[in-house]
Parts: C-alpha cells; sequence; structure tokens
C-alpha cells in the first residue's frame, strides 16, 4: 500500500464495516423520510392554494419549513456521504467558510428582486394590473356561470 | 478518531498534506466549491426574477404528469420518484467507495454498476419530462382568443386562470383548427381530420366548456429558468454517468488494484454525491415552492 500518492496522507480513515452499514442505512433512511415530509409539505401547500381564501402567511411558513428541511438533506449528504465531516478542522473550515458567502449572496439578490417588483408595482400601473393574482383564484372557476349569449 | 492524533501532528512542516488529503481529492472539493457557487448563481438568479413578478406559476399545477397516467392530475407523483432515484444512486455510490477502500474489486463493480443504471434512470425521466412540458399543448388565453401553446424557453401557459365569461368571449374569437383540436383533445373518439373542415360556429356548439380551464400567459422567464437549470444540472448527471462508466472500465482492468488503491473512485465519488446535492436545491426551488 506504500504509494507516492498515498504517502502525503499522514492519517487514514478506517471505518468497521459494521458501523459502517449502520451509519450508512441510518443516514439513508433521514434523507428518505425528510423528502418524504418535503413531499407531503409541498401537497399541504396545493391543497391551500386551491381552498378558498387561501392565507399567504400559512404558505409562507410551509415554504419556510420546507427550506429547512433541505439545508438538513444537505448536511447529511455533505457530512456523511462525501465524509466532510471526517477531514480535519482546518480543511472543512477551507470549504464551509467560502460558502458563507451565499448567506450576503441569497439575500442581496432576494431583496434586490422584491424592490423592483415594488418599485414597478408603484410607478408602472400597467404591469400591476396585468401581473397582479386576481383574488379567489382557485382550480375551479370562481364565478356562477353567466347567461350564455345568443341563447336568451 | 483522527481529531485525537490531529492535535500532537505538526501538519504544516512539510513532507505530507496540511489537510491529511490526497492533492486530486483536495482538488476536486474545491472545484465543488466553485461548481455551488455557479449553481447558486443561477438558482439566485431564478429568485430574484421570481421575487420581481407578482405572479409565478404554481408548481403543482404545472408538474402534475407522471408517464402512462395521461391527463390523472398527480402533482410532485414523478419529481419525487426522481429525487428517489438520485437519493439511491447515491448510496450505492457510497457503497462503492466503501469498497474500493477495503480494496474489493467486485464490490466496486457492483456498486458502480448500479449507480450508473440511477444516473441513467434519473436521465430517462428527466427526458421524459421535458419531452412532456414541451410538446404538451395547453389553452391559453392570447389577445382576446384562445391558443394551444406548450411550456417553451418562449411560451409559458400556466398564467392565471381565466374568467368563464372572459373564456366564453375568447372562444367566439378562436380559429376553427384550434377549437377542432380542443374538441378533438375533449372528445377522444372523435376524428381531428372531420374535426378540421368543420365550420368555427359548429365547433364553438360542441365544446364542453364546463370543463375547460383556460389561462393566461405565465412569465416567460419560467421556461429558461427551468429548462436551464434543470438542464445544466442533467448536464452534470450526464458527465457524472460518463466518468462513472470510465471508473467502471478501469476497474474492470485493474488498473486501481495495480496501483494499490482506489482513490479515483472517492474522487468520482465526491462528483456524483454533489450532483445529488444540487438536485436537493433544485427539487426545492422548482417543485417545492
Amino acid at each position: 500500500m506504500e504509494h507516492q500518492a498515498m504517502s502525503e496522507v499522514t492519517f487514514h480513515h478506517h471505518i468497521e464495516d459494521a458501523e459502517f452499514k449502520k451509519r450508512v442505512r441510518k443516514t439513508t433512511i433521514l434523507l428518505s423520510v425528510l423528502t418524504v415530509i418535503e413531499l407531503a409539505i409541498g401537497l399541504t401547500i396545493y391543497t391551500i392554494h386551491k381552498g378558498e381564501n387561501p392565507s399567504h402567511l400559512l404558505v409562507l411558513m410551509f415554504k419556510g419549513l420546507v427550506c429547512i428541511l433541505t439545508l438538513a438533506k444537505a448536511y447529511y449528504i455533505v457530512s456523511v456521504f462525501m465524509h466532510l465531516g471526517d477531514e480535519i478542522r482546518n480543511m472543512i473550515m477551507t470549504i464551509v467558510v467560502p460558502l458563507m458567502l451565499f448567506i450576503w449572496f441569497i439575500a442581496a439578490f432576494i431583496i434586490d428582486g422584491n424592490s423592483y417588483k415594488n418599485l414597478r408595482n408603484n410607478y408602472d400601473r400597467h404591469f400591476k394590473e396585468s401581473t397582479m393574482p386576481r383574488p379567489h383564484h382557485g382550480t375551479e372557476p370562481a364565478k356562477p356561470e353567466e347567461p350564455k349569449p345568443g341563447k336568451q | 478518531m483522527a481529531n485525537t492524533a490531529t492535535a500532537q501532528t505538526k501538519w504544516w512542516s512539510g513532507g505530507k498534506s496540511p489537510f491529511n488529503l490526497e492533492y486530486g481529492k483536495l482538488m476536486m472539493w474545491y472545484f465543488l466549491m466553485s461548481d455551488a457557487f455557479t449553481f447558486g448563481a443561477f438558482l439566485i438568479s431564478y429568485g430574484t426574477i421570481r421575487f420581481s413578478q407578482n405572479f409565478w406559476p404554481d408548481p403543482n399545477v404545472v408538474f402534475n404528469a407522471f408517464p402512462g397516467a395521461g391527463h390523472t392530475n398527480l402533482p410532485l407523483a414523478f419529481v419525487s420518484v426522481m429525487t428517489f432515484i438520485l437519493i439511491i444512486s447515491s448510496v450505492t455510490m457510497v457503497l462503492a467507495v466503501h469498497a474500493g477502500h477495503n480494496g474489493d474489486k467486485n464490490g466496486v463493480i457492483k456498486w458502480l454498476g448500479w449507480t450508473i443504471v440511477g444516473g441513467l434512470a434519473f436521465l430517462g425521466c428527466q427526458a421524459w419530462e421535458w419531452h412532456h412540458l414541451i410538446t404538451g399543448e395547453h389553452i391559453a388565453l392570447i389577445d382576446g382568443k384562445l391558443e394551444l401553446i406548450g411550456q417553451t424557453t418562449r411560451h409559458n401557459p400556466w398564467g392565471q386562470l381565466v374568467e368563464h365569461n372572459v373564456m366564453l368571449d375568447a372562444i367566439k374569437n378562436t380559429p376553427a383548427n384550434v377549437l377542432a383540436e380542443i374538441v378533438h383533445e375533449q372528445k377522444h373518439d372523435s376524428n381531428l381530420a372531420e374535426l378540421l373542415k368543420m365550420p368555427q360556429g359548429q365547433l364553438v356548439g360542441m365544446l364542453d366548456t364546463a370543463e375547460m380551464h383556460v389561462r393566461e400567459k405565465g412569465p416567460v422567464a419560467f421556461g429558461g429558468y427551468f429548462f436551464g437549470i434543470t438542464g445544466f444540472h442533467g448536464f452534470h448527471v450526464f458527465s457524472g454517468v460518463i466518468i462513472n462508466i470510465i471508473m467502471l472500465i478501469m476497474t474492470q482492468k485493474n488498473v486501481f488494484q495495480n496501483k494499490g488503491h482506489y482513490l479515483m473512485i472517492e474522487k468520482a465519488g465526491l462528483y456524483w454525491h454533489f450532483v445529488d446535492l444540487v438536485w436537493v436545491f433544485v427539487f426545492l426551488c422548482f417543485y417545492l415552492i
């Protein structure tokens, strides 16, 4: 096993087969369960949208919950499947610290998009009137049937 | 276990990797970090556009088809199959890497093989989904009349639902050939060639307007972002499958056995897990919220 490529590595990660299997099984079940919960929330959002007077706050809360669950999934994939959790701390930091840029990246651009929408709604009447969702838009036609023209 | 020993080691004294990692694997990590920023930038750009709109299509309305289920409304069903395929193929990749760690050539071949199967299955699903979105036509209200359009990078048929009386007005302005296709869609036993010969007025009478859901055109950016980002992810899956196939051939030819280690499998594994990781976020941004 003494080889050029391996000699630069000081400590080799050795994991017992039994422990490895236990860990993989646990993570697989965890990821599957999180995905199923996400799907359930997705369908809940769908039924809320379909109903009369959908509560936007409730939808927003469910969407936030799905985002948190996704971050949990990402954490398990990276730390267990990609073994980042087993690397030494300095190395983990060279990956994780640059990713902090995303905090600003996401916040700044989402806020920018939102601000653009508000500006257009204030100053571009056509944009507002043509795109603003009408109240009571379910999947079923909300209005009772009008008398058909030409048949009376 | 390494952490207890790391405290005494002089990592920066030379002659060894200060990160306790082989060069290629470390560089794979940095590549993946840069790739994360590429995907992140795409998804954030999508988020910016979405936040700048008053209306955005509900993913449960757009993605509700399943192969072989016809027009049955099955929101999220197909994409959950795709998600599980990718999770399972990630698990088989972990097993392949572990087998390589133990120097178990047959184990590597077996699990890498299953990973490739999973990757190809995912690509097949994506091909079906794209095909269905592009060719499946939906009734949209455009310029006061009805048109049949698919989901492309230029058209989006998933706008707001049109009110019933507006739809009835639009039907009167709609050309006969479009009406013929809508009638044919509603009554599958009808003959399209015969319908196409009928005058417009007769077709209007044949329409089952109670069953019709007409939408306005939705935001055009939807298609560009959806096809662009899922396409870029699909391209990553595709290249991952190619890399895995190369790894499989090299394993079979004893390349890694002669080298004495299966580090290449670990690097390919990192890439493959990253593909799964990105899908988790694509799934979130396009299908769930």
